[in-house]
């Protein structure tokens, strides 16, 4: 527990040294009281930006969860869905989030939708794939089982398959928590009027470093903070499987 | 309704071109224990299987002696204990009503925990169960089915001998008056429980003439008669690996 703490102090202190005894201009690397000034003194704007972004993110997982689960279901309980829905699967990996971005902005516009759009992209192959492979290798002795109490297919997704992929669900879910701030900034990097994102590219261009390591900062921290808590609750709720 | 025997005929199984057996004839009586034993990789689980319909034999045939349907009529109790992690022992008792929709009879599946003794671990998952509890569960799971033919394959292989001896009579006792084939490595297991021992051996594997065990299962280990069958079943299944 102590270990995280110790790494980002060593962290901290190799940048402070950084900027204290080496000639990097701040405007290159502000140093972690600059920073933490600039983080004091736009809190507002700083907190209003979070919102925006960790709302995306939110948004996105339960959209991309939701859809990838359905599509996973869809797939394997039918070959006519699996036929057709297949290559849209991998369709959605083949094209690379980033050459979409400029069109999501320019279809759904620079406010909140093009952005939960992208993290939903982001997302969608993880959680379907893992899904997927779960739903596929059910126990093979299970259903045999099921096989000689004469049970009927759905219910044998339902009560058995199911469950059984909940892990692997798990492993796509925490995958897809780890990477759904990556299409949340990239949709905003390409076009918004909010977000962590926005503020960065902003920052940027305004040559205020230290505000823009302040976001940064926050979003790593958002970021731990939802995969650590997504894993927490994944492994109370499968409290059942050895490996979850 | 009495529960039906089982006739198998001239059955045959191929794998990957591989004879496993040819031409295997055996008649499961009516309401008794007949066991079938015989050397690893011999095709014991494959036979059980065909007769579970879990798998196509290459030729031959599989039939009721009261010339109705298998299907639906017969319960499989595996080497693992197949149990779903995530139910309760109770939940896994009445697994099959919930794969085929329909109602859960919770007081007939209490009923059942309580005959093989679990009866206060109904809320308790597998994991929190020991080997031996887990058997137990899976033992209620099949009797929960209520089929007139039940078929085991070396469900009790994996428990120690204290606890592995109890089970079986628990089983000879709650599944007296099915039609039961048992699998097993385990000459005494055999000589306990059977009404009738069958040796599988050779390649192809070809069926002894079966030994008929006198008096009613679960026999006590120290028995005349099961020491001098047990004997005897040795003695065929090493002139066979001989």
């Amino acid at each position: 527990m102590i270990r995280p703490f110790v790494t980002l102090g060593v962290f901290i202190a190799v940048w402070w040294a950084l900027t204290a005894f080496t000639a990097i201009p701040a405007f290159m690397l502000p140093s972690p009281q600059a920073v933490g000034a600039a983080l004091w003194a736009q809190r507002d704007y700083l907190a209003a930006n979070t919102l925006v972004t960790l709302t995306e993110i939110i948004l996105g997982l339960v959209a991309g969860t939701l859809l990838g689960g359905v599509a996973a279901l869809g797939i394997a309980a039918s070959p006519v869905l699996q036929r057709w829905l297949m290559p849209i699967l991998v369709l959605s990996q083949a094209i690379p989030v980033f050459a979409l971005a400029p069109l999501l902005v320019l279809w759904l516009g620079f406010g909140i939708g093009s952005k939960v759009a992208m993290a939903v992209l982001v997302i969608f192959f993880p959680v379907t794939a893992n899904f997927l492979d779960g739903l596929r290798r059910t126990e093979p002795g299970w259903l045999d089982l099921a096989r000689t109490m004469n049970a009927s297919p759905i219910l044998v997704l339902l009560h058995l398959r199911l469950p059984a992929a909940l892990p692997a669900f798990a492993s796509g879910l925490r995958v897809a928590t780890a990477i759904a701030p990556i299409g949340a900034i990239l949709g905003e990097w390409v076009g918004a009027s909010s977000g962590l994102g926005y503020v960065m590219i902003n920052a940027n261009a305004r040559i205020e470093t230290d505000l823009m390591f302040a976001a940064l900062a926050i979003l790593a921290a958002m970021a731990i903070t939802l995969y650590v808590a997504m894993d927490h609750a994944l492994r109370r709720l499968l409290r059942w499987a050895p490996e979850a | 309704m009495p529960p039906p025997g089982i006739e198998i005929s001239n059955l045959s199984l191929r794998y990957a071109g591989a004879s496993i057996f040819e031409d295997l004839n055996l008649t499961l009586v009516a309401g008794k224990f007949s066991v079938l034993l015989g050397p690893s990789g011999v095709g014991k689980t494959s036979l059980l299987r065909i007769i579970a319909g879990l798998e196509a034999p290459a030729d031959g045939y599989v039939r009721a002696t009261d010339s109705k349907p298998l299907g639906g009529r017969i319960a499989y109790m595996a080497q693992q204990d197949l149990l779903l992690p995530w139910a309760s022992a109770l939940n896994n008792v009445m697994l099959g009503a919930a794969l085929r929709g329909s109602a859960r009879d919770t007081d007939r599946a209490m009923v059942l925990l309580q005959r093989v003794g679990l009866h206060g671990r109904a809320q308790a998952l597998p994991a929190q169960l020991s080997g031996g509890e887990r058997q137990r569960v899976a033992l209620a799971r099949t009797l929960y089915e209520d089929r007139p033919v039940v078929l085991m394959d070396e469900p009790f292989s994996a428990l120690d001998a204290i606890t592995r001896a109890r089970i079986q009579n628990l089983a000879a006792e709650l599944l007296a008056g099915r039609t039961v084939l048992l699998i097993t490595h385990d000459p005494m297991e055999a000589c306990r429980l059977g009404h009738s021992l069958a040796v599988l051996a050779g390649s192809p594997a070809r069926l002894g003439i079966p030994i008929i065990v006198p008096g009613a299962p679960p026999r006590t280990p120290d028995d005349d008669e099961v020491l001098h069958i047990q004997g005897e079943l040795l003695r065929r299944l090493a002139g066979l690996s001989a």
